[in-house]
């Protein structure tokens, strides 16, 4: 599979919490996905979602994520357009929440690639292409679990086809 | 080759030789949902095409997160997860019951040796009673419910041997805000923690809690415990379920082991914005604040209470400042209206809200306004984590929190022990 968009990256990249994602100002009264999604990352930018083209990338430093188990978090970044996240590692409750949705998490060194970059992911071959710098980066491998969820389009439908876990 | 207590309780509940890094599907005794999180996992359960939950008895629900509703779309989840309880035939917690994580263990769902999940990141704090729980997002919540199993990451284990005599005024927040500043929000990311040693057998059940509780601000999977007699007792107290401790071997393997001394040990705070920019308290008393809080999953619980209590009898809460107190759960804040603490504190000019999350989460209940300082016993001081992203959140012990309302600025607690 391949993933092509720009880098998103905010001032802040490292111990992005999920009320930096998405503040329980808003996560407790919208139900819509869509009307979440305009308030993704508001708190460290109050454009961001309006930055966003559908299939862009999200970039950022150390343990992406952290914080409380709301499914918001990652919703609100799908429903925005982000195809994938790109971090140097991310919290471990976020990391099972986004392949639960079927949003991929590319786990590599996130040092050069700055906001704005052209980016282009071979989730095939593990590279992480850096059009603008034209830099190759290496992503580090889905576990198995992981694989077979995102192939199934996340855990719903991963259930629906295995009448349960089929992992 | 020996095995540590995630490893066992995951060996025990798949039916497999589980080691850390092995992927295993295990059986779930008991889950839970809050009112952050229900809503959606109720969606996916229907989109999932759950029918019935598959044993109601291992289900609850409980609305604490904005409880009671402060607006219309809360109302309308809340609505939802009252139907779904009614209609699926699972224990709900409505409004003024108290925190998830006070519920839980109070009401006697969760004995040692049992594996839990809950949809909520706190879920961790059964860890201090020897249960393996572990915070799980909505879907995951939905798919316990339908099949009563989750797939796990055997998590590797980081021990904690904690030693030492606790000095007066010094308490089981200090310790776990010390090990996070030391180890970082990521220190022990797809890491279940044990916290063992005398000064950890020293602690009621109750100061435990809050050290299993914060085991998810260094990334933790779990916040583990042994059962000890104090533990017996206690979950015999409040469960009739039967149960099995389980121990980590002598030989069995740790990530690492790190070793503290709790005689040293000085009040601590942690700063703005992360629950890792700990200060000892001689580095940071003075500073002019205009809210305390008292209470949430972390420190809401009756000794909580009873210290702060103690503290404040007599004094008065400063001018410049307010004091919000949430009983952890009913039972708590009856128990405490029983001893007069609820008197003491109101008298000394602190404010009660209803059992349950309160302004933890920044939804009602007492949002700061920009620029003020807020000292509070919760577990969390993300930027606008109580609802102003301009507010600036401390966190401190029930202690800290009561001697520096008195103060209006923050305090050494010691000096009223
Ligand atoms: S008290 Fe705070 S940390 Fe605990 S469950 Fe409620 S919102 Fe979460």
């Amino acid at each position: 599979m391949l993933l092509k968009g720009a880098s998103h990256r905010t001032k802040i990249t490292d111990d992005i919490n999920t009320d930096y994602i998405i503040s329980g100002r808003y996560k407790f009264k919208i139900q819509d996905p869509y009307e979440l999604a305009k308030h993704v990352m508001e708190d460290l930018d109050p454009d961001f979602f309006s930055k966003i083209t559908k299939g862009d990338f999200i970039v950022a430093g150390r343990n992406f994520g952290c914080g409380s188990s709301r499914e918001q978090a990652p919703m609100s970044i799908k429903y925005a357009g982000i195809s994938a996240v790109i971090a140097k590692s991310f919290a471990r409750i976020f990391y099972r929440n986004c392949f639960n949705l079927g949003l991929p998490l590319i786990e590599c060194d996130t040092d050069n690639i700055d906001d704005g970059d052209a980016l282009e992911i071979d989730l095939d071959k593990g590279i992480l292409k850096n059009i603008t710098k034209s830099l190759e980066i290496k992503i580090k491998p889905f576990p198995k679990t992981m694989q077979t969820l995102l192939e199934d389009g996340g855990l719903v439908s991963h259930f629906k086809k295995h009448k349960g876990f089929g992992l | 080759m020996g095995k540590t207590i995630a490893e066992k309780i995951l060996s025990a509940h798949s039916g497999k030789d589980a080691n850390a890094g092995d992927i295993v599907i295990a059986d779930l005794d008991f889950m839970i949902g809050q009112d952050g999180t229900s809503g959606v996992a109720i969606d996916v359960f229907n989109k999932m095409e759950g029918g019935k939950v598959f044993d109601p008895s291992k289900v609850a629900i409980i609305i604490d997160h904005s409880s009671p509703s402060p607006n219309e779309g809360v109302s309308a989840i809340h609505k939802k997860i009252r139907e779904f309880s009614k209609a699926q035939g699972i224990s709900l917690f409505d409004i003024g019951c108290g925190v998830c994580h006070q519920i839980t263990p109070e009401m006697g769902f969760v004995v040692p040796g049992n594996l839990v999940i809950g949809a909520d990141s706190h879920t961790c704090t059964y860890g201090a009673i020897n249960v393996f729980s572990t915070g799980i997002g909505s879907t995951d919540l939905a798919a316990g419910m339908i099949s009563g199993k989750l797939w796990f990451k055997v998590p590797e284990t980081i021990k904690f041997q904690i030693n030492g005599k606790w000095p007066k005024g010094v308490f089981s927040k200090d310790l776990i805000l010390k090990i996070i500043g030391d180890i970082g929000a990521d220190g022990a990311t797809y890491m279940a923690t044990e916290f063992v040693g005398p000064a950890i057998e020293d602690l009621s059940v109750d100061a435990r809690f809050t050290i299993s509780n914060m085991a998810i601000e260094m990334g933790g999977k779990a916040g583990l415990m042994n059962a000890d007699k104090k533990t017996i007792e206690w979950v015999r107290s409040h469960s009739k379920k039967t149960f099995t401790p389980v121990e980590s071997d002598k030989d069995a393997k740790f990530a690492k082991t790190m070793e503290y001394d709790v005689s040293k040990l000085s009040p601590q705070i942690a700063k703005p914005h992360t629950v890792d920019n700990v200060s000892p308290i001689e580095a940071i008393e003075g500073l002019e604040i205009q809210q305390g809080f008292i209470g949430t999953c972390t420190n809401g619980r009756l000794e909580d209470l009873e210290i702060a209590a103690k503290i404040l009898k007599g004094k008065k809460v400063n001018a410049g400042c307010r004091l919000i107190v949430a009983p952890a759960s009913k039972s708590i804040f009856i128990e405490a209206m029983k001893k007069g603490l609820v008197q003491t504190i109101m008298d000394a000019g602190g404010v009660f809200v209803t059992p349950g999350c309160g302004p933890c989460v920044g939804t009602h209940n007492g949002v700061p306004s920009d620029g003020e300082k807020v000292l509070s016993t919760a577990n969390r001081n993300f930027k606008g984590r109580m609802g102003n992203n301009k507010a600036e959140i401390y966190l401190g012990s029930p202690a800290t929190v009561a001697a520096s309302v008195i103060e209006g600025k923050i305090a050494d607690s010691r000096k009223y022990m």
